[in-house]
């Protein structure tokens, strides 16, 4: 068979209906793998919820969202099966030393931390990464059951209180900034057993009043 | 039968996309940090060039030669979409490690290399055939760096551990070790084809 000629009409007739076919099978498998995206992704963003609280798989969550100066935070009211609360799971995202580093921090009412789990991170790996690990219970930078209003949550070289990760200072800075956003958010954000007001207070004294409660 | 085995073993050994052509270097280096990512990345671009190829092979006469770029473009970057959008439903874990990579695959220069050099040229059995064999070829050298990255630089392969990580040079998982990882390499497939200067 011989070439098609590059007259306008051949032209034009096949990169529309390449564009058509392409497109067309675009959105057929989009349809299909819809569904199945949506569900990981609530799985994944549930299963941290659950390991954040403190492990009890019946939790309910209601998501709320607090906004403080431009960044906008996720904060998931927990409570569980018999609707007693527990706290507030928040997602907060800091720049790492590789990209943006996001967290799932866990507070119960009073503001300690009950865990965290790190939703996504683009460190070293062997050097930052070691983050998913490092400051959880029994680690070399355990925060479990610190509180951010009490305790002084940066890294020892600026004089707080938490044993960097060796060799990446940076990204343990990113870490705590992400755990210190998240009890911000947390602090400003509903109680759990409140879930349907929307904390919205964007100014920085009203988070300062806030804290201060907390203590 | 002969003639297609030839086209497999060209693309595997012979023209090996990696050590030979030196073709999809970003990928090759970016990806390389352990050696389950080199082996995902690769599968992955094979999957790509074999449909590629195909669907490329099938249409060639019916493409005319002024618009022909575009229209391979459009077809690499569907499959890389469709691709995309199965790994997040279906092995979100993968999806998770290769990220950016993935959608880079449309720009991967192996597979617009093989559209133009060997699908537009050749049917579809043997374009599917090319496609197999560049395809395992980049999976296996992307494996092969990989794996010896992660061994240098953490003591482990395929997350096995073969020697504690604290004797491990960290540098070869850090991006200069893709560097001299890939040369070594290279110089050793070289010497085993039995090059001279």
């Amino acid at each position: 068979m011989k070439k098609l000629s590059n007259s306008l009409l051949n032209m034009t007739v096949v990169l529309t209906a390449t564009a058509i076919v392409t497109g067309g099978l675009l959105a057929f498998v989009n349809s299909v793998t819809e569904g199945p995206i949506k569900e990981v992704n609530e799985q994944a963003t549930k299963d941290g919820i659950v390991k954040v609280m403190g492990g009890n798989p019946n939790i309910k969550t209601k998501t709320d969202s607090v906004k403080i100066d431009d960044k906008t935070f996720v904060v998931y009211n927990v409570t569980d099966e018999n609707g007693n609360a527990i706290g507030n799971a928040v997602e907060s995202t800091t720049m790492g030393f590789g990209g943006d580093l996001k967290v799932l921090t866990g507070f119960d009412a009073e503001g300690n931390i009950l865990g965290y789990t790190i939703l996504g991170h683009a460190e070293t790996p062997g050097l930052g990464a070691k983050a998913t690990d490092w400051f959880q219970k029994g680690g070399k930078g355990d925060i479990i059951g610190k509180n951010p209003a009490k305790n002084n949550l940066t890294v020892s070289k600026d004089g707080g209180e938490v044993d960097a990760i060796t060799a990446s200072t940076i990204t343990s800075r990113a870490f705590l900034k992400a755990v210190n956003e998240a009890y911000t958010a947390s602090a400003q954000a509903a109680p759990a057993t409140d879930c349907n007001t929307q904390a919205t207070v964007a100014a920085a004294d009203s988070v300062n009043a806030n804290v201060e409660e907390a203590k | 039968m002969k003639r297609y085995i030839d086209i497999l073993l060209n693309g595997l050994v012979k023209e090996n996309p990696v050590f030979v052509l030196v073709l999809g270097m970003c990928p090759t280096l970016a990806t390389t940090s352990s050696a389950i990512n080199g082996l995902s990345m690769g599968l992955a671009t094979c999957f790509v060039l074999i449909c590629s190829n195909l669907v490329i092979s099938l249409i060639k006469n019916i493409t005319p030669d002024k618009v022909h770029i575009p229209v391979y473009i459009c077809i690499i970057a569907t499959f890389v979409t469709v691709l995309q959008m199965l790994l997040a439903a279906y092995v979100p874990e993968v999806n998770a490690s290769l990220g950016i990579f993935i959608p880079l695959i449309v720009v991967n220069c192996i597979i617009l290399g093989r559209a133009e050099s060997f699908a537009s040229k050749h049917g579809p059995l043997e374009s599917i055939f090319d496609g197999i064999g560049i395809g395992l070829g980049f999976a296996f050298a992307l494996t092969l760096l990989g794996g010896c990255r992660e061994f240098l630089g953490t003591g482990k392969i395929f997350d096995l551990t073969v020697f504690p990580e604290d004797f491990g040079a960290l540098m070869f998982v850090l991006p200069p070790g893709a560097f001299i990882t890939l040369g070594f390499l290279t110089a050793i497939v070289n010497k085993i084809r039995g090059v001279k200067n």
